[in-house]
C-alpha cells in the first residue's frame, strides 16, 4: 500500500545538468519532473535556454507530468532551434500529447476597443438598462391597474405571505429600533432645550418629526434592508435557474406571480410599519420625559395639541410610495439579474442600495409637494 | 491500458456503511482500486454510488469502515497529512462546479498558484496546456456561464488535472451529454489514463460509457443496500447471473 508513496520519495527528484558538447549547451535533466519540481527548475531552466539553441536531454529523465512536458515544450520554444533528444517511450508519449494540447489554437486575444468606442459602448448599455427600467414601470403600472379592473386575479394567498414576511415578521425589529429611536431624540433634543428652560417642546419636536420623517424613513430603510434584499435574492435565483423563463413559456406572467404581490405587500405594509415604529419611537420618548419629571398627561396633552392629523397622514402616505418604490426596484434587480452566484449578490446590492436612495430622492420630493401644497 | 494483475492498489475501501439516520444505503463495501485502471461504480439511481465516491475524497463520513488512497486512512489523516493527500487526488464535480466569476483558465490556475510556486506567466502557459488536453484551448478566456454543458464538465476534468495527481474522481461524465460528446469525453478518460499512467474512479450509470471506459467496475445495488456485483464490465454483461446486474446491462425494467 505505501508503494506510491514510496515510490515518489525514492525516484530521485529531477536534477538539472548544464554541459557542452562541441560547443552547443546541453541541458540534461535527470530523474522525477513532476509539478512540484518543475514549478521549481522552470525559472532556471527557461533562463538556460532562453540563451541560444540548446538540446534538451531526456534519456536519463524517469517519469513526467504534463505540467513537466509543458516546462520542457516551453523550454524547447524558448531558444530559436533548440531540440530534444533521448526521450524514452513513457515520456514521449507524454510530451506528445501535450506538444498537441499546447499547439492548439489559442483564443485570439480580444482587442480593447479605442477610447471614443468605449464610451459609446457604455452609453449605449446605459441607455438599455434604461429604457428597460421604464419598460419594467410600465408593465408594472399595466398590472397594477389590470388589477383594479379584475381583483378577483389577484392571488390573494401569495400576497398575505408576502405581507406576512415582510409586516409581522419585521415587527419585532421595528418596535426595538422605533423605541430606540425615541430614546435618543429625545435626549438629545432635551439637552438643548433645557438651557431655555424649553424641555415641555421635546413632545413637539420628537413627534412631528418621527411622524413626518423619520418614521417613514427608518421603516423603509428596514424593508429595503430585510425585503427588498430577499426579493433581489430569491427573483435572481429564480432567474439564473431559468424558472422565470419556464414561467413565461408556461404562458404565465411572471409579473403577476411573482412581481405584483411583492409590490402589493410593499405598498401595504409600509403604512403599518411606519405607525409602529413612529408609536414605539413616541413611547421611549415619554419614558424619558418621564425620567426629567414630566408625567405622561402632559406629554400627551402636548402632543394632541400640537400634532394634527396632516401630519400623521403626510406621513403615512409617503411610507406606502416608499413601499411601492422599494418593492419594485428589489423585483427588477433580481428579474435582471445575470448569471451566475456573483450576479445574484449584485441584485441583492443593487436593491439595497437602490431603495434606499430612491426613499431619500422622493422624501425630497414630498417635501415640495407637501410645501406647496400647504401640508 | 488495463492494469497488470499484480499493480499494486492504490485505493483500498474496507467494510463501508453508508446511512442517513436509520435509511442505509449499502452496507460492507469493500474494494481496491489498482493503479493506472480505470474503475467504475454503477448503479441505478439513488443506491449511493456519489456518497461512496464523497466518502472516497472525505466529504461524506462512512458509518463503518475506512478508506485508504495512497496508503493513507482518509478519515484518520489530518492537518499536514490531509492536504498533502488531498493535493494527490482531483475530482470533477457533477455540473463542473467552476467558479463563475472566473474564467476557464484563471479557474485551472487557482489550484496552482495555491499548491505551486510557479511564476504568473509560467502558471498561465501551464493552465493553457490543461485546458488543451481536454480540447478547451480556444474557450480559456470565457466565463463558465457562457460555454456549454459539455465544455464545463472538460473543464472541470482539465481543473482537476491542474496538479498531475495520480488520482482522478469523476462524478457522472457523460450525464447530460449527447452521445458525441460523451464519447469524446470517455475517449479523453481512455487517453489520459494511457499516456499519464492516471487512476480514474468514474460514477456512472451510462451504460455505453461503462463498456466504453471501464477496466474493472463494481454495482451498488438499493434494494440490496450493498454491492453485487464486481468485475469487468465487459465479462458481467455477458456471464453474469444476478438478475438486477442483467437488467442492468440489457436495459431491461427489472
Amino acid at each position: 500500500m505505501d508503494d506510491a508513496m514510496a515510490e515518489a520519495a525514492t525516484t530521485p527528484r529531477c536534477e538539472l545538468e548544464v554541459r557542452k558538447e562541441a560547443g552547443a549547451t546541453v541541458l540534461v535533466l535527470v530523474g522525477r519532473l513532476d509539478t512540484p519540481r518543475a514549478a521549481e527548475l522552470w525559472p532556471r531552466l527557461m533562463k538556460e535556454a532562453a540563451g541560444g539553441p540548446v538540446v534538451l536531454d531526456l534519456a536519463r529523465l524517469e517519469a513526467i507530468d504534463t505540467t513537466g512536458a509543458t516546462l520542457v515544450l516551453s523550454a524547447e520554444a524558448a531558444g530559436h532551434g533548440s531540440t530534444i533528444r533521448g526521450a524514452g517511450p513513457g515520456v514521449s508519449e507524454v510530451l506528445d500529447r501535450v506538444r498537441q494540447a499546447r499547439d492548439a489554437p489559442r483564443p485570439k486575444p480580444e482587442r480593447s476597443l479605442p477610447l471614443l468606442a468605449r464610451l459609446g459602448r457604455s452609453v449605449w448599455y446605459g441607455g438599455q438598462a434604461l429604457v428597460d427600467s421604464i419598460a419594467f414601470l410600465g408593465e408594472l403600472t399595466i398590472i397594477l391597474l389590470g388589477t383594479l379592473l379584475r381583483p378577483w386575479r389577484l392571488r390573494i394567498g401569495e400576497v398575505l405571505r408576502h405581507l406576512d414576511e415582510a409586516g409581522t415578521r419585521a415587527f419585532p425589529l421595528t418596535v426595538l429600533l422605533g423605541f430606540l429611536l425615541g430614546v435618543i431624540l429625545a435626549f438629545q433634543s432635551a439637552i438643548p432645550l433645557r438651557r431655555f428652560g424649553a424641555e415641555i417642546f421635546v413632545p413637539n419636536l420628537v413627534g412631528i418629526s418621527l411622524l413626518r420623517e423619520l418614521g417613514p424613513l427608518m421603516a423603509g430603510v428596514i424593508l429595503a434592508g430585510r425585503t427588498g434584499s430577499a426579493y433581489a435574492a430569491e427573483l435572481g435565483t429564480m432567474s439564473v435557474n431559468e424558472e422565470v423563463a419556464a414561467l413565461r413559456v408556461m404562458g404565465i406572467d411572471p409579473m403577476a406571480l411573482l412581481v405584483l404581490p411583492r409590490v402589493l405587500a410593499g405598498v401595504l405594509v409600509m403604512p403599518v410599519l411606519s405607525l409602529l415604529l413612529t408609536l414605539a419611537g413616541l413611547s421611549g420618548m415619554a419614558l424619558i420625559m418621564n425620567l426629567f419629571g414630566f408625567p405622561l398627561t402632559t406629554v400627551l396633552q402636548q402632543l394632541s395639541q400640537w400634532l394634527t392629523l396632516s401630519d400623521l397622514l403626510g406621513g403615512l402616505v409617503k411610507a406606502c410610495f416608499f413601499g411601492l418604490a422599494i418593492a419594485a426596484i428589489g423585483c427588477r434587480a433580481g428579474l435582471g439579474a445575470g448569471r451566475g452566484p456573483r450576479a445574484v449578490g449584485d441584485a441583492a446590492t443593487a436593491a439595497v442600495v437602490g431603495g434606499i436612495v430612491s426613499i431619500i430622492l422622493l422624501d425630497g420630493v414630498f417635501a415640495v409637494a407637501y410645501e406647496r401644497l400647504g401640508l | 491500458m488495463t492494469a497488470a494483475p499484480d499493480a499494486e492498489a492504490v485505493i483500498r475501501a474496507e467494510n463501508l456503511t453508508a446511512a442517513f439516520g436509520d435509511r442505509v444505503l449499502f452496507r460492507d463495501v469493500s474494494f481496491e482500486v489498482k493503479r493506472g485502471e480505470v474503475f467504475v461504480i454503477l448503479g441505478g439511481s439513488g443506491c449511493g454510488k456519489s456518497t461512496l465516491l464523497k466518502m472516497m475524497i472525505g466529504l461524506v463520513p462512512p458509518r463503518h469502515g475506512r478508506v485508504f488512497i495512497l496508503g493513507t486512512d482518509v478519515w484518520a489523516a489530518d492537518g499536514a497529512a490531509r492536504l498533502a493527500l488531498l493535493r494527490r487526488i482531483g475530482v470533477m464535480w457533477q455540473q463542473g462546479a467552476l467558479f463563475g466569476s472566473q474564467t476557464l483558465l484563471e479557474n485551472v490556475e487557482m489550484p496552482l498558484a495555491e499548491h505551486t510556486s510557479l511564476r504568473p506567466e509560467a502558471r498561465a502557459e501551464v493552465a493553457r496546456v490543461k485546458l488543451g488536453l481536454v480540447g478547451l484551448s480556444e474557450a480559456a478566456s470565457r466565463l463558465p456561464s457562457e460555454v456549454s454543458g459539455g465544455m464545463l464538465k472538460r473543464a472541470g476534468v482539465a481543473r482537476a488535472l491542474a496538479l498531475d495527481p495520480p488520482i482522478l474522481f469523476l462524478d457522472e461524465p457523460s450525464a447530460g451529454l449527447d452521445p458525441i460528446t460523451s464519447a469524446g469525453l470517455d475517449e479523453m478518460i481512455r487517453d489520459l489514463a494511457r499516456s499519464l499512467g492516471t487512476t480514474f474512479v468514474v460514477v456512472t450509470h451510462e451504460l455505453a460509457s461503462i463498456l466504453a471506459i471501464g477496466d474493472r467496475c463494481i454495482m451498488l445495488d438499493r434494494e440490496a443496500q450493498g454491492m453485487i456485483a464486481e468485475g469487468d464490465p465487459r465479462r458481467l454483461r455477458d456471464e453474469s447471473t444476478h438478475p438486477t446486474v442483467r437488467a442492468f446491462f440489457r436495459r431491461e425494467a427489472a
